[in-house]
């Protein structure tokens, strides 16, 4: 990147250290950073939206609606979120290519299960077999962001569905006394009511997220922890102008204190909106800030 | 073959006894669970022993937490923010990295470069971070009055921590403490994702649900077959948790229990 990194054997330690750490790969480590802060910023909606859907459908008055709801909150409770991680990603890739094998070749009369192997015609592959590498990387990386959603919008489900039951009962009887119907106490009195309760939880499920983060390699998508193990590890000379052994130790010690220094500043931040939004809030916490007041 | 001779050869393959090639062809539903069904030996040592050893750290640790020397309380708050405040994927990658570099300094190290010590080592101290800030959170809620009728009887030190201060911590703490286990044997599944070699294929449960899946390209019957076995363990979790919570209760009248109620805390 340097005018001086032209010739690295003959540098200096800090001269050497510059150059390495602004090769073309290491460009690659940093821009992978904001794939993580992309999908942090594309899924905490998402799993928010899905978590929604999924409490209010665990509260609905229909059986088989509220089944799904609680069955969905159940599950992903009871089992290790990284089998979901790696089961739904191959499961939605099938699902996707099925639906689009029925609609455009209709006249397929082979099974798409032959042995061992899923096959579906070549036109309803996804993505193309002739499509370029970024659509391939970039559908793997929306089939993550899906992953994370559905699992994350389980557990924001189950914050949602207890803070709903948390708003004062009171409340949505008045609500009822003056008349409104079922669907308005719902949108006008719980769901703006509920979010108070809902953001402990949430913020905890913030931290929980920023720290799932590194599952996206599992996924198959070259994140900042499929750079460290490439970069880290022993190089000849043979292969590049920077010849160093094994780094491994050190990238993932980098990694460690990155995310150190995520959560912290998560921390204080979520505990400054925590402060803000319990000001004035008829409960211990806003009495005890009324009181130091 | 019937299933009993795939149980036979396979039962017990995870720790290296049976059949040594896992199976090549067939994949059939007997296979799959019980080779998954073998890999969970790997979760539940996992599991275990973290949890058995992580519990008196995390008692140390709580007490340096809450202790009024501010080395010890620094140092405390120090090893719990490291290991709650960072990935465990990451620790585990880090640890298996540094456990490599020592490895040629001396041949002590040796050991620690593969799962069944290095990963449990990342385990106990996650454990032990994640369950010693229970603990302390715990430890801050004991009543006064329980300390103050302690004095009264003439208790100081040890003999006061170990019969009314220490109790009263487990009791509080022991609902969260229950989850904190039931997401640590989730977190046993990491292990081999994680940089640990499976060496000769012995892997967990989760490394043979994924080996069956991507030999069939079939995800819809090994992983819900590890979830069947992960719902199971985590019964058996909550029923004995559950004895123990009636066990440190057992003094109280029935309706002032602890209940035990299952909250949030996902993963690390």
């Amino acid at each position: 990147m340097f005018s001086f990194c032209a010739d690295p054997a003959s540098l200096g330690d800090l001269a050497w250290m510059a150059c390495y750490l602004t090769t073309g790969k290491h460009m690659a480590i940093y821009t992978s950073v904001f794939t993580v802060l992309l999908l942090l910023a594309i899924t905490a909606p998402t799993a928010l939206a899905f978590g929604f859907i999924g409490a209010s459908s665990a509260r609905s008055h229909f059986p088989p609606l509220s089944w799904i709801g609680k069955a969905y909150i159940a599950v992903v409770r009871g089992v290790p979120d990284i089998a979901f991680f790696l089961f739904f990603v191959i499961a939605l890739d099938q699902l996707f290519e099925w639906i689009r094998h029925e609609i455009k070749c209709p006249d397929w009369t082979d099974s798409i299960w032959q042995g061992n192997d899923f096959v579906v015609c070549d036109i309803a592959k996804l993505p193309l077999g002739n499509a370029p590498q970024w659509v391939h990387e970039t559908y793997g990386f929306m089939l993550a962001v899906l992953t994370f959603a559905i699992v994350f919008g389980a557990f924001a489900a189950n914050v949602l569905y207890g803070a709903m039951r948390a708003v004062p009962h009171n409340q949505l009887e008045t609500a009822e006394a003056y008349g409104m119907s079922r669907r308005q106490v719902y949108w006008r009195i719980l769901v703006p009511q509920m979010w108070v309760f809902a953001l402990p939880g949430l913020s905890n499920l913030w931290m929980v997220l920023i720290k799932a983060t590194p599952l996206l390699f599992l996924l198959g998508v070259e994140d900042i922890v499929y750079w460290a193990r490439e970069l880290g590890g022993a190089k000849t000379a043979r292969f590049t102008d920077y010849p160093h052994g094994d780094w491994r130790m050190w990238y993932f010690l980098a990694l460690l204190v990155f995310y150190l220094l995520f959560t912290r500043v998560s921390e204080i931040v979520l505990d400054k909106v925590m402060r803000k939004l319990t000001h004035g809030q008829a409960t211990l916490a806003g009495e005890a800030q009324r009181k130091a007041a | 073959m019937s299933c009993w001779d795939t149980i036979a050869d396979y039962g017990l393959r995870s720790i290296g006894i049976g059949e040594r090639l896992l199976p090549r062809e067939g994949y059939t539903l007997c296979q799959q669970f019980t080779l998954i069904g073998s890999g969970m030996i790997w979760n539940i040592y996992f599991g275990v022993l973290a949890l058995c050893s992580g519990f008196f750290l995390a008692t140390a640790v709580a007490l340096g937490k809450a202790s009024k020397k501010p080395v010890l309380q620094k140092a405390s708050a120090w090893f719990i923010f490291l290991f709650r405040g960072s990935p465990l994927f990451i620790q585990f990658f880090f640890a298996y990295f540094l456990f490599l570099s020592l490895k040629p300094i001396s041949p002590i190290f040796d050991p620690f470069t593969s799962a069944w010590l290095g990963a449990l080592i990342v385990l106990f101290l996650n454990t032990a971070a994640y369950s010693g800030e229970i603990f302390y959170g715990a430890l801050q809620s004991v009543p006064r009055g329980d300390i103050e009728a302690a004095d009264a009887y003439g208790m100081s030190g040890w003999s006061r921590f170990k019969r009314v201060t220490w109790p009263t911590m487990l009791r509080l703490a022991w609902p969260a403490y229950t989850n904190e286990a039931i997401f640590l044997f989730h977190a046993t599944t990491l292990v081999y994702f994680s940089g640990f070699p499976a060496w000769q294929q012995r892997g967990d449960a989760l490394y043979y649900a994924s080996f069956f899946a991507d030999k069939t390209f079939n995800p819809f019957i090994p992983y819900p077959i590890l979830a069947f076995y992960f719902i199971l363990l985590t019964l058996c979790i909550i029923s004995l948790f559950g004895l123990i919570n009636r066990r440190l209760n057992r003094h109280l009248p029935q309706d002032a229990r602890a209940k035990m109620k299952l909250k949030l805390n996902v993963i690390r």
